[in-house]
């Protein structure tokens, strides 16, 4: 009788709890319905400074980016650290879908031309289908117009083509920090001495570390590897500014590359930091919605 | 044995008197209009819940799932206002208080006054706002506006853009219910 007795009452106290929790929580059974949720704002914009950065432009948006390299900062006072000298590059890029854009650009730097494809491969997502890394493909062609040094020679149009091809691999680890990594091939059809390579190997890394809501810190390196370029050339290293303004999105950074575009800042970038050979430098980027 | 009877009688008997509704494909949209831009954002995949007896209603509803016109704004919504990896959900938590006035099984349009908390941004508040519910041919669906102030979900707006962006939203429910199954 007794264990009767205590039997009722357990399963009363059961009872009471079951339909106390059911009313607490009615939405716990449609909870996790298959969303898969994609990581956004890994990077203010498709640039972390000069390399690309795993983000795209959205589907019919299109992104004009202005983009300045001043002289080397220690021209000092004469020189107004620079400020004297410009090298500019025009660009635009645009969504074509969520995963595929495509961009180009002019540069003054050698009067160069460029356009470029990126596709994401892989999206960083949680919820129903989970991507630990965002992984990206670009490929860029630049054609350099500047009249060649010796017009006696015979210039073939193909000796002024440049080729890249770089994977992106980059995740988004918290709210104030991302990081990637891109191996790179640059390819010059012709280069100057036998020395050098056509091919150039290189990997960069790219971090961005959120400081407020509307600003970050960004930080690159792309190290090339060894027996490649001439003696000069040297590893391509910036850091800068983001800062968002709703539309418009400010890069201010120093550097020591002078290219904005991969064959330039990873292959022919001259400036020794240690020496002061740093130029300030910016982008703007303005995004506007043709859809 | 005849206990163990009673206490299986007393279990159902409270499963068939709750009578529920659900839906996971809600429509929530919200719109500011401020002199300098219309924000607009549609969201059809909100849960909600509703049971009948007590009136009690509940909704939830992923931040992320809100689509602009413009992927930008967007992505400032989630990343700079509503920072929705920190608060992936806005949730309602209420209930009817005239459900009584509701009859379930005939047709007809019903005014009802809905009291609860409403939790956006992490922060949570009180909130009241009139709808109806309308009962045709037996579905069950129901509609609301309200209008929120952004300060009260600690939603800062910086200075910048502060003439852009309006400091209240205008909110509206929309959901065809579904009875939920007993289990």
């Amino acid at each position: 009788m007794m264990n009767i007795r205590k039997l009722l009452s357990l399963s009363l106290f059961l009872a009471m709890t079951l339909s106390i929790s059911a009313q607490d929580d009615m939405l716990s059974m449609l909870e996790d319905s298959a969303i898969t949720e994609y990581v956004s704002g890994s990077f203010k914009t498709d640039r972390v400074i000069n390399l690309h950065s795993l983000e795209n432009t959205a589907a019919g948006e299109l992104d004009i980016k202005i983009s300045h390299r001043f002289g080397f900062i220690n021209g000092g006072a004469y020189e107004f650290f620079g400020l004297d000298q410009a090298t500019i590059r025009i660009g635009g890029d645009y969504g074509i879908t969520d995963r595929l854009m495509v961009g180009v650009g002019r540069s003054s730097y050698e009067k160069t031309y460029d356009v470029f494809a990126k596709f994401k491969l892989l999206r960083q997502s949680t919820g129903a289908r989970k991507t630990p890394f965002t992984l990206c493909v670009l490929g860029t062609t630049a054609v350099k117009t500047i009249r060649p040094s010796d017009p006696t020679r015979e210039n073939y149009f193909s000796s002024k083509l440049y080729y890249t091809g770089q994977i992106i691999i980059g995740r988004k680890f918290s709210k104030a920090f991302s990081l990637q990594l891109s191996p790179t091939i640059v390819h010059r059809n012709l280069v100057e001495t036998a020395a050098e390579k056509n091919d150039v190997l290189a990997l960069g890394v790219g971090a961005r570390f959120k400081l407020g809501k509307r600003t970050s810190l960004n930080a690159e390196y792309i190290y090339v590897l060894p027996d490649q370029l001439a003696p000069g050339y040297r590893n391509s290293v910036s850091v800068g500014f983001d800062i968002e303004t709703g539309g418009h999105v400010f890069q201010l950074h120093f550097t020591n590359s002078t290219s904005m575009i991969e064959k330039g800042f990873i292959a022919e970038t001259v400036g020794d930091v240690g020496a002061g050979d740093i130029h300030f430098g910016f982008n703007i980027a303005r995004t506007f919605n043709i859809k | 044995m005849k206990n163990i009877f009673f206490i299986v009688m007393l279990l159902s008997t409270q499963l068939a008197l709750g009578q529920k509704y659900f839906s996971k494909t809600g429509k929530i949209t919200f719109s500011s209009d401020a002199p300098m831009e219309k924000i607009e954002a549609q969201n059809s995949s909100a849960s909600t819940a509703l049971d009948v007896p007590t009136g009690n209603i509940e909704w939830a509803v992923l931040i992320q799932g809100f689509k602009f016109e413009k992927a930008l704004m967007q992505e400032h919504f989630n990343e700079n206002y509503m920072e929705s990896s920190t608060y992936p959900k806005a949730k309602f938590k209420g209930k009817i208080d005239n459900v009584k006035d509701v009859n379930f099984s005939k047709d007809g349009v019903y005014n009802v006054t809905t009291t609860g908390q409403l939790e956006i941004h992490g922060i949570t508040k009180p909130i009241t706002s009139t709808g109806v519910i309308m009962v045709k041919n037996g579905v069950v669906s129901a509609k609301s506006n309200f209008s929120v102030l952004l300060a009260d979900y600690d939603i800062v707006i910086p200075k910048l853009v502060a003439d852009n962006i309006s400091k209240t939203v205008e909110i509206t429910v929309d959901v065809n219910y579904q009875p939920m199954p007993t289990q």
